[in-house]
């Protein structure tokens, strides 16, 4: 494992297949009366937040204290891109205080980056969004989710997505979701194939490791997972696509077209949905849908990822084994 | 003194000769000429070039003295081998009013490292609604031909057109910054494979090359001059080619950075890369150096950009947008255009010194290296080879793309009228 995680692309296969094992062990800490291990004990972590997410703090947040760490808060909204040296600040004024691990949300896509290369920092760095570029831990809990559901719990363990066909659907352009999922699904070995209308698929897409359609029908029936990303309402005032109504009739998953999917094939949404637009009610409330669980699965794997990066060379498997004795 | 004699200099990269400057001007060339009465520059074989002139430079002052003022932006061009820079309008305030280019002029004078020619904003606060005061300008004692937004682009047709026909009174011409505003909303970068894959806003070439051929359009519709700064895509040379082609009467600029390096470099997310327009692709460097070599691109211009550290020390989309470039630009265009046979230093003198002079009508300037002419001269040691340090450099700012980087060739002295600004690679 590298000492930072900033992107999905910098994962091996065998880096992203231990974070999903040891995140099936954190997730049985879940499962416990007490579900804390003392493994951060001592250790400093700061969620430093220069974009509003209250799900992804959360979620930091509630693996950082199961792990035992000091947690400290730090949301600097607003005050980001348009005055630029904030970042510099408070990564030095974090430094001064010792923090071991900084899990940053940035509206710049790059902050992470800058923030553990340009030396103002020794702390581990944590990507937890960054504009329009990356969010691994994002990626790392679908492919959790997908594991769990596709390929087993148990039976999982050590495996990857190697011929798992995953559809991502939707605003491409904008979104860091699809941009780590499509890195870390196709080191996993799966098939990924991006469904979005032109306009919101990236000029440059082309040496991305994955294929593009323009539509959702036709590769319903050959996926096994179907992702539906979020839509901005907004997009629409910028010429993306003509009409909500439009957009929902050809890139929405309402339950007509998930009957075209496998009996076994799963829906995800990286959350919050929009009803009605992205994702039907109909689809959204039924067991194939798999938003919850993301969630549930997002805290194990940021356990996972905190505790492989901060927790030392110890297995997390032995660990948590010889806690439960 | 005000004889000096250079001993053994290759004159546009020619046979060694010896040049005398006396008074001011080249009062003879020859070989075994008498050093009686002169100050001996030994050339050893360095190469003579006619001072370099460059038509794009921010010097920052009045506004931004904390970038680059007047007094360190031309100590950066005579060490860089410059003696003529035009100054860009986008100051603070702008440059769109006699009286703040006449003190941008004087103060070239006074210093007496450059002369600086001011250019002119083509409307009031580059706001792009108004013609500013062209005419007063040209009148001033500063006698404005090159009028320019850059920084912005001046996007309404109708301005722009009006702009066109309204210098043609007084043989000015208009530097178009042409980056059609709309499609580069948000842009953070070249729009291709690397801004897919890093997530930063796409800066599509089709936004140069649309204001580019519309430009081209309204001059020939109109019958006047335009000229296009830093241009930066294969596309566009495509277009110039073909205005070119068709008689218009169209004059372009490639800066440095664009003629060596790439896009790819944003990949370390590191702003010293930012720049508008943005780091283009390999394929887009090399149409741009065959461009230059065969005259569609007319000259090399550094747009100069200086910034102070804190501008870039930052995340990528919140630094400002620019390199310094006055005291590398030789040197780049050595590695990228003389090392690789695209062109021998009679056509660097053309593309650095004699045509930029020509589009500005700096009068005095960019003249041939002969007996009689004005003693504007750079002399540059070809072989010299070694890292850049920004720590060295002359100018206020340090935002330069090739720290570290090694890159061939050194200016050892530069000549304004017969006076040395720089000698043996220190300002004089
Ligand atoms: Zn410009």
């Amino acid at each position: 494992m590298q000492r930072h995680l900033i992107s999905a692309a910098d994962l091996t296969r065998d880096d992203a297949v231990l974070i999903l094992d040891t995140a099936e062990e954190m997730a049985r800490v879940a499962d416990r009366p007490i579900k804390k291990l003392p493994t951060l004990r001592g250790r400093t972590v700061v969620n430093l937040f220069f974009e509003d997410s209250t799900r992804t703090r959360i979620s930091f947040e509630a693996a950082e204290k199961r792990l035992s760490a000091d947690v400290i808060n730090f949301t600097a909204k607003g005050s980001s891109v348009s005055k630029g040296e904030s970042l510099k600040d408070t990564a030095q004024t974090l430094e001064a205080m010792g923090v071991d691990a900084v899990v940053i949300r940035h509206g710049a896509s790059g902050a992470p980056y800058r923030l553990a290369t340009s030396g103002w920092i020794d702390a581990a760095v944590i990507n937890a969004g960054d504009g329009t570029h990356q969010h691994p831990t994002q990626a790392l809990l679908d492919a959790f989710t997908m594991r769990r559901r596709l390929v087993g719990r148990d039976a999982g363990i050590g495996q990857d997505l190697a011929g798992k066909r995953i559809t991502i659907v939707g605003d491409v352009l904008h979104s860091r979701v699809a941009r780590s999922n499509v890195d870390l699904l196709h080191t996993l070995g799966a098939e990924v194939t991006l469904v979005a209308p032109p306009t919101l698929v990236p000029v440059g897409v082309g040496t991305w490791p994955c294929e593009v359609s323009y539509d959702l029908d036709s590769t319903l029936a050959k996926s096994d997972a179907v992702m539906m990303l979020r839509v901005q309402r907004e997009r629409m005032n910028a010429a993306f696509f003509p009409t909500e109504r439009e957009y929902s009739r050809r890139y929405g998953l309402d339950g007509e077209r998930m009957a075209k999917m496998p009996e076994h094939a799963i829906v995800m949404h990286p959350g919050p949905m929009v009803r009605g637009m992205e994702i039907t009610a109909e689809v959204a409330d039924s067991d194939r849908c798999t938003v919850v669980e993301q969630v549930a699965n997002g805290v194990s794997i940021r356990m996972a990822v905190l505790y492989l990066l901060l927790g030392g060379n110890e297995p997390a498997v032995t660990h948590t084994r010889t806690e439960e004795k | 003194m005000s004889k000096i004699l250079i001993r053994g200099a290759k004159v546009l990269g020619g046979e060694p000769q010896d040049v005398l400057i006396d008074g001011g001007l080249v009062a003879e060339i020859g070989t075994g000429l008498s050093a009686e009465g002169a100050e001996v520059v030994e050339a050893d074989g360095k190469v003579l070039l006619p001072g370099l002139v460059d038509l794009h430079t921010h010097l920052r002052e009045p506004g931004r003295e904390d970038s680059e003022t007047v007094l360190t932006g031309t100590r950066a061009a005579a060490s860089g081998g410059y003696t003529a820079v035009f100054a860009m309008a986008n100051t603070f305030p702008v440059a769109d009013t006699a009286g703040v280019v006449e003190q941008v002029y004087r103060l070239g004078r006074e210093h007496g490292y450059c002369d600086v020619q001011p250019i002119g904003a083509v409307t009031v606060g580059l706001e792009g609604r108004k013609l500013a005061e062209l005419g007063a300008m040209h009148e001033s004692a500063a006698g404005v031909t090159v009028f320019s937004d850059d920084g912005k682009c001046v996007d309404d047709a109708v301005i722009m057109r009006r702009a066109l026909e309204y210098v043609k009174a007084f043989g000015g011409v208009v530097a178009q910054h042409a980056q059609e505003p709309r499609l580069t909303e948000g842009a953070q970068m070249n729009e291709g494979v690397v801004s897919a894959e890093l997530g930063l806003g796409g800066w599509p070439a089709v936004a140069e090359e649309s204001i580019i051929a519309r430009d081209v359009l309204l001059a020939e519709h109109v019958g006047s001059r335009v000229h296009i700064c830093h241009l930066s895509t294969a596309g566009s040379v495509e277009i110039v080619r073909w205005a070119k082609s068709r008689g218009i009467d169209v004059t372009a600029e490639v800066t440095p950075h664009h003629l060596l390096l790439t896009d790819e470099l944003v990949r370390t997310y590191d702003p010293v890369y930012k720049v508008n327009p943005p780091l283009r692709t390999e394929r887009d460097v090399m149409a741009l150096r065959e461009a230059l070599a065969d005259g569609t691109i007319d000259i090399v211009a550094t747009d100069h950009a200086p910034h102070p550290h804190e501008d870039k020390d930052c995340e990528w989309a919140a630094a400002a947008m620019g390199m310094v470039g006055l005291e590398t630009a030789l040197s780049v265009v050595q590695q990228t255009m003389v090392e690789t046979g695209l062109l021998d230093w009679t056509g660097v003198a053309d593309r650095m010194s004699a045509a930029p002079a020509r589009i500005g009508r700096a009068d005095g300037h960019g003249r041939p290296v002969s007996v009689g002419e004005p003693a504007n001269l750079t002399l540059v040691d070809t072989a010299y080879r070694g890292s850049v340090d920004p720590a060295g450099f002359a100018s206020r700012s340090r935002n330069t793309p090739y720290a570290g980087r090694e890159l061939p060739g050194r200016v050892t002295h530069t000549w304004l009228r017969g006076k040395a600004t720089l000698v043996d690679g220190k300002l004089a």
